[in-house]
């Protein structure tokens, strides 16, 4: 009797608390804000990296429109002409030229303090096509004031070769995204993201080769293709800030630590300053410094043939570290100027890159002992050109 | 028990201590100048990030995602 007694007394508090918390969920989510979609707009950019015997330039396009109150979809269209007689090509096979498509469109649904999005994203070039599928789903709380985001994105890559009819070869990614934007302060802001990233079948450049030296003769080297494992995963872990100074611009910087399944380990550091100036510009220069080690089965010359289960000699994959330097420009188009858009901007960055290797070496330089030649190193100019409107 | 514990925790992820945020909306001007934001335009970010992928072999907690190499 006493037990039902107390049961009783029990799921009348729980009625009774649940309808309390039912009614305080209704309370304050009166009281928060909704999230808001992405603003409707056009941009016209025009890219060009040069460097390393690599020249790649082309268009991006994107537009993105709201309809009615709830949705917004978005397109992109990017192309990378490439003209390439890269270390790897000049000293494995003969410069080429190719052409990229990127095709990509998507959709976010704006529910509450809700927005869930979905994209699709093709590219295609004449050896290689990857189709991705993401979906992403980021919840606001806190007020507005914290962000929390999931995302999972999955690919599948198909591979083949333009001096082989018969290549064909596939890849799937899956990729697992969690991220959270913090406001501390009416001036501090700051970004947190994990991402694990899955890869599965043929991983490595069809083209590519490794170097061993030759059984007869230790001042020569053979070639023989390259072969990574068949999976990879990799672990990325991001913090980012932006910080608004007592005048109007903004310090920002952020920090990556990056792991893997073939043993690379990398270090991202950025850091960099905004300025507004007389309302209808802004700068921005940034430093950003990257660091890596080298993947377990990474060698510039192998002793002999099938020296390890798994070869690569790519300088992706060697110990290096990177530099770079950005500076950049927007101006505001005057109000006037502009008879259908609400705001438009014209943009100008110039990155220069320095790669410096410390394992993947010169192979260009000749008449030397193999295994003996100056590590590698290259810099990089990209220039990034855009128009923005908005609308 | 365990439905209000589920209930409790549910609000707090959903809308959580939002009813009275630390930063009032009043107070968020700064927040919402542009200079101030992540991302501020996503096809010259996602461009840039692209070009790091290529030639790192670190990738990822980033911007963009999808997409080919053009890299070989």
């Amino acid at each position: 009797m006493v037990l039902v007694f107390l049961q009783a007394v029990a799921v009348a508090v729980i009625k009774k608390s649940t309808i309390a918390l039912v009614a305080l969920y209704v309370i304050i989510n009166n009281q928060s804000h909704a999230a808001v979609l992405a603003e409707d707009r056009i941009d016209v950019l025009y890219h060009n990296y040069d460097g390393g015997g690599i020249t790649i330039d082309g268009p991006s396009v994107l537009v993105r429109k709201s309809i009615g109150n709830t949705t917004s979809i978005s397109a992109n269209y990017y192309i990378d002409s490439i003209s390439s007689a890269s270390i790897d090509a000049i000293t494995q096979a003969s410069s080429y030229n190719e052409k990229r498509t990127q095709k990509s469109i998507s959709i976010d649904y704006l529910y509450d303090k809700s927005i869930m999005s979905y994209s699709y994203t093709n590219s295609t070039e004449n050896d290689f096509e990857a189709v991705t599928h993401s979906f992403n789903i980021s919840q606001e709380t806190f007020g507005g004031l914290s962000t929390i985001s999931l995302g999972y994105s999955a690919g599948n890559n198909h591979i083949s070769k333009s001096t082989d009819n018969i290549f064909s070869q596939n890849a799937d990614t899956k990729d697992y995204r969690l991220s959270l934007s913090q406001v501390f302060t009416k001036n501090f802001l700051m970004g947190l993201t994990y991402e694990v990233i899955t890869d599965e079948g043929f991983l490595n450049n069809p083209y590519r080769q490794v170097r061993y030296i030759s059984p007869s003769d230790p001042n020569a080297t053979i070639f023989q293709d390259e072969k990574y494992p068949k999976t990879r995963t990799s672990n990325a872990t991001s913090i980012n800030f932006r910080y608004y100074l007592p005048y109007r611009a903004a310090v920002y910087g952020g920090y990556r630590y990056f792991t893997d399944t073939w043993d690379i380990e990398a270090d991202t550091f950025d850091i960099g300053y905004v300025h507004p100036y007389q309302n209808n510009w802004i700068f921005d220069v940034s430093l950003r410094f990257y660091s890596q080690t080298r993947a377990s089965f990474f060698s510039s010359l192998f002793p002999f043939v099938d020296a390890q289960n798994y070869l690569a000699s790519d300088k992706e994959l060697s110990t290096f570290s990177s530099n770079a330097i950005s500076a950049g420009a927007t101006y505001s188009i005057k109000k006037e100027k502009l008879s259908f858009f609400e705001k438009g901007t014209l943009n100008f960055y110039l990155d220069r890159f320095s790669y410096n290797y410390d394992d993947f070496l010169d192979t260009t330089v000749t008449g030397i002992t193999p295994g003996t030649e100056p590590a590698y190193k290259f810099s990089a100019n990209v220039i990034r050109f855009y128009l923005s409107l908005w609308f | 028990m365990k439905r209000s514990l589920f209930l409790f925790f549910f609000i707090i992820v959903n809308s959580g201590c939002s009813a009275e945020p630390w930063v009032k909306p009043y107070e968020r001007a700064h927040l919402a100048d542009p200079i101030m934001s992540f991302d501020r335009d996503p096809v010259s970010s996602a461009y840039i990030e692209h070009v790091h992928d290529t030639r790192e072999g670190a990738r990822g907690a980033g911007i963009s995602s999808g997409g080919g190499c053009g890299c070989n």
